[in-house]
């Protein structure tokens, strides 16, 4: 996640703790905010709140609570929304596994990561077992500019 | 050890005192503190009632000092005045005080109190003095803490009983038409939510004896995975009662969505609006119209 890309501005990142379903309500009205504030179309807001209603909830479930910071990126004529959701909780093995739709080890339908990728831009998992799960996802508004840094 | 002991000694001389100078001293510092605002504003009917009710605080502070538990925000000294002070902070709430000026007019009421025992210990000597005005300090500190525990947990108590009013406000069962019951969901349908709709739906369907129940997530702002799932299994639990049911009010952005989401609903007959859900139901219970309403059924 290096920044050094010389027309990329960004916003103070806003964070929020996941420790209940209260906070969860909390976190789709935020991002909510936010893709309103990028101006994204009712579409792409829909789906990112919906891919941090997800992530979100994996975040509590399955890595015990954490957090999410949430950045408003701009470059040039491109606007994006990063939302990175971090736990410490105890990680996952078989990521490949993890990702497959209908794969669930906590009851759900098995959608939650796999659903999230197809619905935002950029998509990167960095876990570790026993040390926790960072998950970074970006929505563009306005196209995916070429130049982009990777995320 | 012996000068431990000393110290020990001390305090609770020191708490004792305090005790009995707030007895010596309960009318005076009665008739002061009943004219602070957090008195004389709560208690409105007469002064009397106000001063009665300053006694009452200022004989459990003194029971508390006497039984030397001057820190202790659980002594059994507090629990009479416990329902008084709710009351009072649960009153000076309403007006639209924040805790911290609740517990500052509750600070406020140390400087009448210290003034009573300095002039009741006065023949004693200045380390005395000192002993038993830090005793009255941390006494006070303590009451203040009591009314603030129970002021918190007077809000969340609060809090809890709205969830539990929200949950059954937020989920009424419609008749629309003989056969046909519909649930306006409203909001974030999580866990609880969603099993109070799934109750209410099926007494319903008993009750109204209906062959069609329509789901409408016209006000469900986000629909996720667990959202789905909550919907399909209301629907295939209507379903074993021998009822058809309809989700409407999907959005062209919420479609979307869950078409990228992968989420499944082939099962469930959706419909973008009541109003097409209706139909639907109607036309599957054989509900014929004249020709005049024709345009009401056209679709």
């Amino acid at each position: 996640m290096t920044t050094t890309g010389t027309d990329t501005h960004r916003g103070s990142p806003t964070c929020l703790p996941i420790r209940s379903d209260m906070d969860l309500m909390w976190i789709r009205q935020e991002v909510r905010r936010l893709a309103t504030e990028a101006q994204f179309s009712l579409v792409q807001q829909t789906k990112l709140v919906t891919a941090a209603s997800e992530l979100a909830r994996n975040t509590l479930v399955h890595g015990g609570g954490g957090h999410m910071e949430a950045t408003v990126l701009n470059e040039g004529v491109h606007t994006a929304v990063r939302l990175v959701f971090a736990d410490s909780g105890p990680g996952i093995a078989d990521v490949d596994q993890a990702m497959s739709d209908g794969y669930t080890s906590g009851g759900g339908l098995g959608l939650g990561l796999g659903g999230a990728r197809r619905l935002v831009h950029d998509f990167r998992l960095d876990s570790e077992p026993g040390r926790g799960t960072t998950i970074t996802v970006v929505m563009w508004h306005g196209g995916v500019p070429p130049t982009r840094q990777a995320i | 050890m012996r000068v431990s002991e000393q110290q020990i000694g001390d305090e609770w001389s020191s708490a004792s005192q305090v005790g009995q100078a707030l007895r010596h001293r309960r009318e005076q510092i009665a008739q002061r503190w009943a004219d602070a605002p957090l008195f004389r504003t709560v208690f409105t009917v007469s002064r009397d009632e106000a001063v009665e009710a300053c006694k009452a605080v200022l004989d459990a502070l003194a029971e508390v000092a006497e039984a030397g538990r001057v820190e202790d925000v659980d002594a059994p000294g507090f629990f009479v005045v416990r329902e008084q002070l709710a009351r009072m902070s649960a009153s000076r709430a309403r007006t639209g005080l924040s805790p911290a000026q609740i517990a500052g007019e509750v600070a406020a009421l140390r400087s009448s109190a210290v003034e009573h025992l300095t002039a009741e210990l006065e023949q004693e000597p200045t380390a005395v003095v000192h002993g038993a005005l830090l005793a009255l300090t941390t006494l006070m500190g303590t009451l203040r803490l009591v009314v603030m525990e129970t002021a918190l947990s007077d809000g969340a108590e609060l809090i809890n009983r709205q969830r539990q009013q929200l949950l059954e406000v937020a989920t009424p069962v419609i008749k629309l038409w003989d056969g046909i019951v519909a649930v306006p969901l409203i909001g974030t349908l999580d866990s609880a939510r969603s099993q109070v709709v799934m109750e209410s739906l099926l007494e319903a369907i008993v009750a109204q004896q209906a062959k069609y129940a329509i789901l409408d997530i016209t006000g469900v702002p986000t629909v996720d995975s667990l959202v789905a799932q909550h919907l399909m299994k209301t629907v295939a639990a209507a379903r074993l009662m021998g009822a058809e049911c309809v989700v409407s009010g999907v959005r062209p952005a919420i479609a979307q969505t869950i078409v990228q989401l992968g989420l499944d609903l082939g099962g469930v007959v959706t419909r973008a609006t009541l109003a097409d859900a209706l139909a639907f139901a109607l036309r599957g219970l054989g509900v014929g119209f004249g020709p005049t309403s024709q345009g009401a059924v056209a679709r």
